[in-house]
């Protein structure tokens, strides 16, 4: 059996909380909207920190939480870390695992009918 | 409908999927031990499976093509991570070119499964693992699993038959 799910494109509540948790705080607002506003070429993590006055360490923690949130996306450049904003991660990903439940559950159905065969029929 | 649950973790990268199927976990066992079966469920109905490799051991290679409507061919490969038998398996799937070569560029998903005996016969829990956003909006991008979907929904029609 295959049930259609609903295409979702709406996030569920727990991420929207993780959004707004990691909206909630000023140094990851800012880097969001710095990413955002070059997301063609992204930020190098060691370029953002040097807008704060923290730690290496403690920015990338930052970025860290916004990855989580698929607000931004992390990739390597050389040795470079470069984070590009992304709000249409979440998403995407929600989307696909949504499609990823479809084939096991069409997967399941066919490993239903084969364990209901009779014994020792190999056909 | 035996499918029990299924969680889907956009943080974690994680589908779960939990069923229930009525055949002790010795027999649930061959649908992945045996390739002859294993090729049975894997594919779409309109995308069936060949496994023509299946070295069913700790790090053994599995391979196989999937033969769409027109006759073209996509294929991928199985790593076995883990076996412990009828019990837990895990195994790395990811996609082949026509000659059965990894494609290293391509995404890769790992699966555990874990069978469990119940009254009724066994709980299955099947547990995906994506390795990072990007690599899922690779594969959403590809339209292959769109596509598969698409596929899924003949299935409906070919139980119907009989």
């Amino acid at each position: 059996m295959v049930v259609r799910q609903q295409e979702r494109t709406e996030l569920d509540d727990r991420e929207v909380d993780r959004i707004f948790q990691a909206l909630a705080d000023s140094t990851r607002r800012d880097v969001v909207v710095r990413v955002l506003g070059d997301s063609e070429r992204g930020q190098s993590v060691s370029s953002l920190a040097s807008h704060y006055a923290m730690s290496f360490a403690a920015v990338q923690r930052h970025v860290a939480v916004l990855e989580r949130a698929g607000l931004v996306r992390k990739e390597r450049r050389g040795r470079e870390q470069i984070v590009r904003g992304d709000v249409t991660t979440v998403r995407a990903a929600a989307r696909l695992l949504a499609e990823y439940e479809e084939l096991w559950r069409g997967r399941v159905t066919r490993m239903e009918q084969i364990l209901a065969e009779p014994e020792g029929d190999d056909s | 409908m035996t499918v029990v649950s299924t969680e889907k973790d956009t943080e974690a990268l994680t589908l779960t999927i939990v069923a229930e199927l009525a055949a002790p976990p010795e027999r649930a066992w061959q649908l992945f031990a045996d390739p002859r079966q294993l090729e049975r469920w894997w594919g779409p109905p309109t995308w069936p499976a060949t496994f023509y490799e299946h070295d069913f051991t700790v790090e053994g290679r599995a391979a196989y093509y999937m033969t769409g409507p027109d006759g073209e061919k996509a294929g991928g490969w199985w790593r076995f991570l883990g076996i412990d038998e009828p019990r837990s398996l895990s195994f790395e799937d990811g996609f082949a070119d026509t000659d059965g070569q990894p494609v290293d560029s391509m995404p890769t998903t790992r699966a555990r499964v874990e069978l469990q005996e119940i009254p009724t016969g066994t709980r299955m829990t099947i547990v995906s693992f994506f390795r990072s956003s990007a690599e899922l909006e690779q594969l959403a991008q590809m339209g292959m699993v769109e596509g598969m979907t698409a596929a899924m929904g003949q299935i409906d029609g070919i139980l119907a038959e009989g």
